[in-house]
């Protein structure tokens, strides 16, 4: 047992200050694929029968886990309860059974709106050995992606559907590799977005030590809807073109970051670029199927980028 | 003895600790024999303790020692030793 310790927080890079600007086409079709997938784990996987419940008698020593919530402190048991059911896959590498999926019961009226709020109360208060990355809790860092009800998103920005009595199922990033619960092994997606080199690459050196390089407005608009990507990996796993071809097509994610060096004024290596990602896998396994576009939690739009790249490609 | 057909997921693990091996080569000669009997013993004891229909398992075991392997050919790694968690 050597060096297998979880790496519970991912490397980022700086994610500067978004704002969700591109329009967001919700397209119901494209939700199907996705919601096959995590129909089809819950078929699949046989369900542990533990129903853990958060106890009224716990609330004396409750532990707020939303600071800012407008809840007044009273007694759990002054309201009714709301329950819900969370269908959580559980996998665990030092016990080597099936995976399956475990039923929590948690009281909406004690828990924060956002799923993660939910994932940590579960966490704090019922089982400790539930395993999920998470970090800024506030969709700057990309960290705490996964599979909700058949949608990748981010557990911090998406609310828990308290309408229905249905249950909201957890799984990780569909066709990943899973390291434990809901983390998955991003060393691919990561490799990937290396591999079309991420910073910026000047032929002339600079007139002087440490000068910038300047941008006029113009040129810097162009960069928006590609630099407010974090790298959560929500696009690549919901594409069906990526599920098959992981290793060698690169992905929503990686495409778009290429795009945005390509379309960096200061940038002078556009053509190499170019002819890096010119492959038949790397860029055209991009079907245009859009799921992409569905799944980003930040509203971008990967898919019109890689488009812009195609573009380019022709005008070569 | 007749041939034995190895399966698919077989040669993997069988390429995988022959990577090992390869990987240990690149390092110093007392460093390789340390990195072989530790490699060599975690595998032996995989072969013996995982049930061999446990698909999903060899396949993570699999996976985690590329990643390993890929750590261990890093010119930056040195050395390899283990510790005991329990």
């Amino acid at each position: 047992m050597w060096d297998q310790r979880l790496q519970q927080s991912s490397v980022k890079s700086d994610p500067p200050e978004a704002t969700a600007s591109a329009s967001l086409s919700s397209m119901a079709a494209t939700r199907v694929l996705l919601r096959r997938a995590a129909a089809a784990a819950v078929g699949i996987l046989p369900e542990r029968a533990t129903a853990n419940v958060v106890s009224g008698a716990s609330a004396s020593r409750l532990i707020q886990c939303h600071g800012h919530s407008s809840q007044a402190e009273e007694p759990a048991s002054a309201k009714p309860k709301k329950m819900k059911t969370f269908s959580i896959y559980r996998w665990n590498p030092d016990n080597p059974a099936k995976p399956e999926m475990q039923n929590y019961e948690v009281d909406l009226g004690e828990c924060g709106p956002m799923v993660l709020d939910a994932l940590i109360k579960i966490k704090n208060e019922t089982d400790p050995s539930l395993t999920f990355r998470r970090s800024c809790r506030e969709g700057i860092c990309g960290s705490c992606a996964m599979n909700i009800d058949g949608d990748n998103g981010l557990a911090c920005l998406t609310k828990i559907q308290s309408e229905g009595g249905a249950s909201t199922t957890i799984t990780p990033l569909p066709h990943m590799f899973v390291i434990k619960d809901l983390v998955v092994d991003m060393t691919n997606f990561y490799a990937q977005y290396k591999s079309v080199e991420p910073w910026l690459k000047r032929k002339d050196p600079p007139s002087e030590f440490g000068k910038e390089i300047l941008q006029s407005k113009k040129d810097r608009e162009k960069l928006d809807g590609m630099y407010e990507c974090i790298l959560c990996a929500c696009c690549s796993t919901s594409c069906p073109s990526y599920w098959w071809n992981p290793e060698t097509y690169l992905g929503p994610a990686a495409l778009l970051h290429a795009n945005r060096w390509v379309q960096d004024s200061r940038d002078q290596y556009t053509k190499e670029r170019l002819e890096a990602i010119n492959d038949e896998f790397k860029l055209y396994r991009c079907h245009t199927i859009k799921n992409c576009v569905h799944a980003c939690p930040k509203g971008l739009n990967p898919a019109k980028q890689i488009d812009a790249l195609k573009k380019l490609q022709l005008q070569q | 003895m007749a041939p034995h057909k190895l399966s698919g997921m077989q040669k993997q693990v069988l390429g995988l600790y022959r990577g090992f091996l390869r990987a240990a080569k690149l390092k110093d000669p007392e460093e390789r024999l340390r990195i072989v009997s530790v490699v060599s013993s975690e595998f032996h004891r995989n072969a013996k303790n995982v049930d061999r229909k446990n698909f999903h398992y060899i396949e993570y075991l699999l996976h985690r020692g590329k990643r390993q392997l890929e750590q261990l050919k890093r010119s930056t790694t040195v050395s390899l030793t283990t510790i005991n968690v329990r």
